[in-house]
């Protein structure tokens, strides 16, 4: 007899259970992520007390103890430093850069022509956003008056000296503003001028490949401070008797060599990348030296080094700080010559100020990085081994 | 006919005209550059003689043998005094920079590997924490750490008088950080004889140990034995003389502490600047060196058992080394140019003491070539070594 | 081989500088601009400065107006460029500015170099200033034995202070920066002991300090820093103009000729004091200067005699306080003698 009922075979489905408690949810993610192992729970216990050694006394001085506005240094200092503040007292002296912010962004620029440079900067803006946006079309258009167009306005615009505008020399620029313009005409020369450059040195000419060879890496050996040095004091040497350079256009000069040298070899890098059978398929459909680096090579290798050449970028606008080693008055020289006004003096000062300028800095570079990323990503097509 | 037409064309069309020929247009481009360059090359030259006569300015390397007449305030190797030549003064300039950028180089490395390392972890708080260094110091002018260091830091410490006591007799004010000198009595000579045998007794050792692992397959804590010939033979040798060391104590003198060794805020603000901005992009270059090497190498080395020890030292290093050496060359380079950003906190680099004798003795040209001349000398010798290094790492291919 | 190079070339372009020695008149030039280019100091408090409009204003500063209203009557008339320690022999060799009054140093080298000095404003030397709450006990630059030294680099100062420190055998450490503000700053904030420069530059720096009164500037001299405006050599006409506006300015505090009473004395009838105005019946000092014959009473109108210029900029009436010491004029006991203008 077969007892029918009997049956080892399970008809339906368990209800699915949920995941025991150590294997869900928050606890499971802190046992993966945090507690794996001994050895990772030590860890996490040692970061812990790194965070908790370091985070709130950095809240406390940036935020909580901060001085946001105030009149001078008094309130910025301790009684016994001759202010205001309990001694012991140490935090933030915002109340500095509040109160020199104009200067940081400006310079010593004529406060009554400011709404010159918020011009320009408006228009860099405006003209930048559609530029970086891949969607918006007219690129070509956008690029000629961005890179063209834009430059030569602006230069009339800063400058002046036309059209009824009074001239503001440059030794009154400084602060933000100097810094952005060293860095946009970097990037302007140095992009040009590296291509040319690398072609140069991938050129069957010998001589002319002798020259690129031996520009690009002089200048890679040598320090950007030197370079500097040698724009300052030797470019005078150099010229006619009588004739004298603008100091920002020295500097401007020497920072635009520099970095084309670096940018020279990024092109170069992405010219190689580009096989042999473009250029023999170019060759093939009869086209000239200029038509197919013009046409067929450029537009591949420069895909191809798009992240490299933003980090150049990023690697120019951080070296435009160092024109306060010669004089020049850029962001962080502007917030560090304010450093000695007797008005804004506190030992708070120094941290404060610099902090500011690193911040600003910061979000110019972290920004094109995060850029850089995006369009490695969205140029992630082709060539890929 | 068709054949017959185009036939002719093509041999008319490359006999049209040479100045068609690339080849020939090469050369013309290439003499027309010359020219360019040559005309433009003399026209400078022209100027800045004209300009130096007008100036009444003298040229040429002879300075170098005049006596320079400043002070320089850190020269650990030579002896330098204001009646020292330029020539010196330089030489001390250059064995400076050699020195932060060697230290910086040292512990650049060091940080790097560790927050490199960091950001693969798996360990979520520690990966954040590194991602946090890295994404900070990268993003940041390397002179505004410098500045950071200098003025945010270090110049904010107190006063001589009121000078931090750190463990072991050192201390830390605004004028730099202070420790004892150590004073070698008679006899300390064999120390350093016990230093030399250790050393040597350690390759002879690892030697041994190798071919005794080839052969028998058994382990030898070589590291152990290493760390106790090197430390303990010196001290080995100290007290068989009955330790003939003794310290100079820093201790509170008119100004500033006397005495015991001196760091100055101007070096520690450089090398650490240099080596926390450094170390945030050789953290980049190892994580990508690590992340190169395939999963299928570390699984494949777990099933012929090796631990993870011995799987991270054994299989993955050496061959993310392969990735990773080629850019750490040019950090480090970077790191040595970055160097002669001390001119900006009066840390007597070549920079620094070159412009000194800049505005000394106004030899602009020579003072310029000299600072090319060394650090292309500095680029090309660390290039070499590098170069070398990478080879021997190299995949050897049977 | 440079110097083959260099000697070669120097061959060919002698005749290039034949023609280039040629001086140009610099006061024809000046007139015909309109305006004085003058070169002065980036900032240094009380012998120039601009204030946060870019109003120039201090001792060197008023010189440079004293000399454009020589020239056109009118002491507006002039530009001042801002020049650093390097730049400042440079800027005035090209021609950039026509005068440079940013106290420079009277030295041979310099004279040698291609310049002329056609007087000295300020005798100043060279000095110490300390942390006198700090370092309570020290009242002469000899107990420095040991201190640090914050300097600039790149000046005789720092050559006088190794010299210095050598000759009495004394020890220090120097912290040198290549920019006037870095050391400013790194001595205000502790990083040295002591701090050297012209005494002048002591004294105006110490306005600048977080807390002024705790510093002291040591009585030691240690060298002799005569200061004075430059101009470019081969050109007399232009080193008179200058010359004699600096004794009009002595020889007006000499003869009690003030801002305020320079008008009525003018009309007075003490000879001298006409002579000097150009009030004198057929007078062609003037002119033959190659000015207007009333070229005193317009300095004197635009910014007073040498003693106003130094009481309102860094004497008694400013902050500085600096004593006339040996820049009184020579009837008092000091070193200010101006030739006789007749």
């Amino acid at each position: 007899m077969v007892d029918s009922n009997l049956s080892f075979v399970r008809s339906e489905m368990l209800q699915e259970q949920t995941p025991p408690l150590a294997e869900r949810g928050a606890v499971k993610w802190m046992r993966t992520n945090l507690f794996a192992t001994p050895v990772d729970t030590a860890l996490t216990i040692f970061a812990l007390l790194l965070i908790a050694w370091f985070l709130p006394p950095m809240i406390r001085w940036l935020f909580i103890e901060a001085v946001w506005t105030g009149p001078d240094r008094s309130v910025c200092s301790t009684v016994a430093q001759g202010g205001i503040q309990p001694d012991g007292w140490s935090g933030a002296c915002w109340a500095y850069v509040n109160a020199n912010f104009n200067q940081f962004m400006y310079g010593r620029y004529p406060i009554e022509e400011h709404w010159r440079v918020n011009l320009v900067g408006i228009m860099f803006v405006l003209l930048l956003i559609p530029l970086l946006i891949p969607k918006v079309p007219y690129k070509v258009a956008n690029a000629v008056t961005f890179f063209f167009i834009f430059p030569i306005v602006a230069f009339f615009l800063l400058v002046g000296g036309w059209f009824g505008l009074s001239y503001v020399e440059t030794p009154l620029w400084g602060g933000l503003l100097v810094t952005l313009v060293i860095s946009f005409v970097g990037i302007c020369v140095s992009l040009p001028l590296g291509i040319v450059l690398a072609l140069g040195r991938r050129s069957k000419m010998p001589i002319i490949k002798m020259f690129c060879v031996i520009f690009i890496e002089t200048i890679r050996g040598i320090p950007l401070i030197t370079v500097l040095f040698m724009a300052s004091y030797m470019l005078p040497l150099f010229l006619p008797p009588g004739v004298t350079f603008d100091k920002l256009l020295r500097a401007l000069i020497g920072v635009a060599l520099f970095a084309s040298a670096y940018m020279a070899e990024v092109v170069r890098g992405g010219l190689q990348a580009i096989p042999k059978g473009q250029y023999e398929g170019a060759d093939s459909l009869g086209l000239g030296y200029w038509q197919k680096t013009r046409l067929i090579i450029l537009p591949q290798a420069l895909k191809l080094v798009i992240p490299s050449i933003v980090n150049t970028f990023i690697g120019l606008f951080k070296d435009t700080s160092l024109v306060t080693i010669i004089s020049m008055f850029d962001l962080l020289g502007t917030v560090r010559q304010h450093f000695s006004d007797a008005n804004w003096a506190s030992p708070q000062t120094p941290m404060s100020g610099l902090i500011f300028a690193g911040f600003v800095f910061w979000i110019f570079c972290f920004g094109m990085s995060r850029y850089s990323i995006f369009m490695e990503n969205r140029l992630d097509t082709g060539h890929k081994r | 006919m068709a054949s017959q037409d185009i036939t002719p064309v093509g041999r008319d069309s490359a006999k049209v005209s040479i100045l068609y020929d690339p080849k020939i247009r090469g050369y013309i481009f290439q003499a027309v550059a010359v020219l360019v360059i040559a005309g433009f090359g003399y026209w400078i030259v022209n100027n800045t003689i004209t300009n130096l006569q007008r100036a009444r300015l003298a040229s040429g390397f002879g300075f170098l043998d005049g006596r320079s007449g400043f002070d320089i305030s850190s020269s650990p190797y030579l002896t330098y005094s204001s009646d020292s030549t330029y020539l010196q003064a330089l030489w001390v300039g250059i064995l400076n920079t050699l020195t932060v950028a060697f230290v910086g180089i040292i512990t650049a490395t060091i940080i790097g590997f560790i927050i490199g390392i960091g950001r693969l972890s798996h360990n979520w708080l520690i990966r954040k924490i590194c991602t946090v260094y890295v994404e900070v110091f990268r993003n940041v002018p390397p002179l505004l750490v410098i500045f950071f260091w200098y003025s945010g830091v270090l110049s904010v410490l107190p006063q001589a008088r009121q000078s931090i006591g750190l463990p072991f007799n050192t201390f830390l004010n605004n004028r730099g950080f202070f420790f004892p000198a150590p004073v070698f009595g008679d006899g300390a000579w064999l120390a350093g004889v016990g230093l030399l045998v250790g050393i040597a007794g350690t390759f002879l050792v690892r030697r041994w140990a190798y071919k005794r692992q080839m052969a028998t397959g058994q382990q030898f804590p070589v590291g152990w034995t290493a760390l106790g010939l090197i430390v303990g033979l010196p001290l080995l040798a100290l007290a068989v003389k009955g330790f003939p060391l003794s310290f100079d104590y820093p201790v509170l003198g008119a100004f500033n502490l006397k005495g015991g060794m001196q760091v100055g805020p101007e070096f520690m603000s450089l090398y650490l600047a240099l080596s926390f901005y450094t170390a945030s992009f050789i953290a980049e270059i190892v994580r990508a060196g690590i992340r190169g090497v395939g999963k299928g190498q570390s699984e494949a080395a777990h099933a012929l058992g090796l631990r993870a020890g011995p799987t991270t030292r054994l299989v993955v290093v050496p061959q993310a080394m392969r990735i990773i050496i080629p850019p750490l060359t040019s950090q480090y380079l970077n790191l040595t140019k970055n160097s002669s950003l001390a001119v900006a906190i009066g840390y007597p680099d070549l920079v620094a003491v070159g412009g000194t004798i800049l505005n000394q003795t106004n030899r602009s040209i020579e003072v310029v070539a000299i600072w090319l001349v060394v650090y292309l000398s500095i680029s090309v010798l660390t290039s070499l070594f590098m170069n070398w290094f990478n080879a021997k790492m190299a995949l050897v291919e049977r | 081989m440079k110097n083959i190079v260099l000697k070669g070339a120097l061959a060919a372009s002698a005749l290039v500088l034949l023609a280039n020695a040629a001086s140009a008149a610099t006061l024809d030039d000046v007139k015909k601009k309109g305006f004085l280019q003058c070169g002065v100091n980036t900032g240094l408090a009380g012998f120039a400065s601009p204030n946060d409009k870019g109003e120039w204003s201090g001792f060197d500063v008023d010189y440079c107006r004293a000399v454009a209203a020589a020239i056109f009557g009118d002491g507006t008339k002039v530009k001042f460029t801002p020049l650093s320690a390097k730049d400042r022999l440079p800027a005035l060799q090209s021609g950039e500015i026509d005068v440079l009054i940013r106290n420079t140093t009277w030295t041979l080298s310099r004279d040698e170099q291609g310049f002329d000095f056609p007087g000295v404003n300020y005798y100043d030397g060279q000095g110490f200033m300390i942390n006198s709450k700090k370092l309570s006990g020290i009242n002469s630059a000899l107990q420095l034995s040991g201190a640090s030294v914050c300097v600039q680099a790149g000046t005789t100062t720092e050559l006088n202070l190794a010299d210095y420190f050598k000759a009495n055998k004394m020890e220090y450490n120097p912290v040198v920066f290549e920019k006037l503000e870095e050391v400013n700053a790194a001595y205000d904030s502790g990083r040295c002991d002591a701090y050297t420069t012209d005494q002048s530059g002591l004294y105006s720096i110490r306005l600048t300090l977080s807390a002024p009164d705790d510093h002291v500037v040591l009585p030691e001299i240690i060298s002799k820093e005569p200061l004075g405006p430059a101009v470019r050599q081969g050109d007399s006409q232009w080193a008179d103009v200058v010359r004699w506006t600096h004794y009009a300015l002595l020889t007006a505090e000499e003869l009690g000729i003030t801002k305020a009473n320079v008008e009525e004395l003018s009309k007075g009838d003490s000879p001298e004091v006409k002579r000097v105005l150009g009030q004198e019946a057929g007078t062609k000092l003037g002119t033959d200067l190659g000015l207007t014959n009333d070229w005193v009473v317009n300095i004197i109108k635009a910014v007073g005699n040498y003693g106003e210029i130094f009481d309102k900029n860094i004497g008694a009436g400013s902050p500085l306080k600096i004593a006339r010491g040996i820049n009184a004029q020579w009837s008092k006991g000091g070193l200010q003698y101006a030739m006789p203008i007749r």
